[in-house]
């Protein structure tokens, strides 16, 4: 992972950087965005400055009042032993996927449950909050992806391979940000599988009646 | 330790705008060009002192002090983020006692005291009124000879200052935007691709860092 990060070369947008240090992004796109921070140091020291914003807004706020027995009412409750740290997870080395991931997906590439979902591409809906979706796609080698727009924002991280899209290719770390104005065909590089996790929140919508078909069934 | 308490009370009462431009209304917006003041920058020093009295001697008058500036700012934070008065005093009170109990991981090198209080805050803001888990970038080893130095620690309470007065010089209505992002009242959608937030000094602090641990780790 530590070569990867030399080579990355698309980051994550300064909307999704202020959504996540507000905290107010769907938590598939937390998931998307804290991965991504864990492979690319730039956009990690890109975060600290806008949790730093964070702190002056907070700061800036006009201070309202507090109850009278506050203080003495958190005292109280650390005197009882509020909040001791759970155990940091257990996370495996030389996986492909990054720590925050590891969380949401057990198991390694030939493990996981991989459902088709036509042309050979398989994915693995992962499990979080439905303001959004996120899942792991596994895209063989060469293989092309069905053109598709989007209604909401789609943002896929490449994990393993890389896939070209138009003009722009993409490599481990990189994370592609589209746009409901985006139609995209990506295709994964031959010589390896490209996995990738994408998250969406709006269904995709494939163009041409046969992917549209197919959609409702495999609901992405 | 806390004897200089009066006089930043009086830092605080007085915010000294004056350095920021002429009567013409005019602002600078080169945040490198924005004076801060020593005492500005010793109050926010004295915030890391506190922390470290917290962890080192459990030491309850710090925590008092601390409180007593961060609880009714963090309280209106996450009122102005849509928590009710009763769930936004219960979520502050929590924010306060995690920060005793986490004092130990507080590094003032890579987070100034209010950025270490606003991602406990808004972490909370996540679980409490959201209901949702919060995936975290996973943590860098930062090794011992990457521990805290007083330098950078310094360092990085002048630019976070500098940050919090460049904001505060931003015209109303942009920074009204910037505000409302944090509040949750837009949507990724709605922030506009770029919102001219003057930024950078804070970032490359980071980055140098990060390039010393990623050199130190080969």
């Amino acid at each position: 992972m530590m070569n990867d990060m030399k080579q990355i070369k698309h980051h994550l947008t300064e909307p999704l950087l202020i959504g996540y240090a507000a905290g107010t992004l769907p938590e598939a796109f937390n998931l998307v965005v804290a991965t991504h921070i864990t492979m690319c140091d730039d956009c990690r020291a890109a975060l600290a400055e806008y949790d730093a914003v964070g702190g002056e807004v907070m700061l800036d706020s006009d201070p309202v009042t507090i109850a009278e027995d506050a203080l003495a009412a958190t005292m109280a409750m650390i005197d009882g032993g509020f909040g001791t740290d759970k155990p940091a997870p257990v996370r495996a080395r030389n996986s492909i996927f990054p720590g925050p991931l590891q969380d949401y997906v057990s198991g390694d590439v030939e493990s996981l449950k991989w459902r088709k979902v036509g042309g050979g591409v398989s994915q693995l809906v992962l499990k979080t909050s439905d303001d959004a979706s996120v899942r792991l796609l596994r895209i063989p080698a060469g293989t092309k992806v069905p053109d598709h727009g989007h209604r909401g924002t789609e943002l896929t991280l490449v994990l393993q391979g890389a896939f070209t899209d138009e003009h722009e290719r993409f490599g481990a770390g990189d994370v592609e940000v589209a746009n409901e104005d985006m139609n995209h065909t990506p295709i994964a590089e031959a010589g390896m599988d490209c996995i990738c996790l994408a998250a969406t929140d709006a269904p995709l919508r494939f163009n041409g009646i046969v992917p549209r078909l197919a959609q409702r069934f495999i609901g992405i | 330790m806390f004897t200089e308490t009066d006089t930043l009370e009086n830092v605080d009462a007085a915010p000294s705008p004056t350095v920021y431009g002429g009567d013409d209304g005019r602002r600078t917006r080169t945040v490198g060009a924005l004076k801060v003041t020593a005492e500005a920058t010793a109050k926010r020093m004295a915030w890391v002192a506190q922390i470290h009295a917290v962890r080192d001697n459990q030491d309850r008058s710090a925590f008092a002090e601390l409180f007593g500036y961060f609880a009714p700012r963090v309280k209106s934070f996450l009122m102005k983020s849509g928590a009710s008065p009763d769930l936004a005093e219960e979520c502050t009170q929590e924010v306060m006692a995690t920060l005793w109990n986490k004092a130990h991981m507080f590094d003032p090198a890579k987070a100034s005291v209010s950025t270490w209080i606003f991602t406990i805050a808004r972490n909370r803001k996540i679980d409490l009124l959201r209901k949702q888990r919060r995936p975290e970038p996973e943590d860098l080893p930062w090794g011992p000879e990457e521990s805290p130095d007083q330098a950078d620690a310094l360092g990085l309470a002048q630019e976070t200052e500098q940050l919090g007065r460049a904001l505060a010089t931003l015209p109303d209505e942009q920074r009204k935007l910037i505000e409302r992002a944090y509040f949750g009242e837009l949507s990724h959608s709605e922030i506009a691709a770029e919102t001219g937030l003057p930024l950078g000094t804070i970032k490359s602090r980071i980055r140098l860092a990060l390039v010393r641990l990623r050199h130190a780790m080969k």
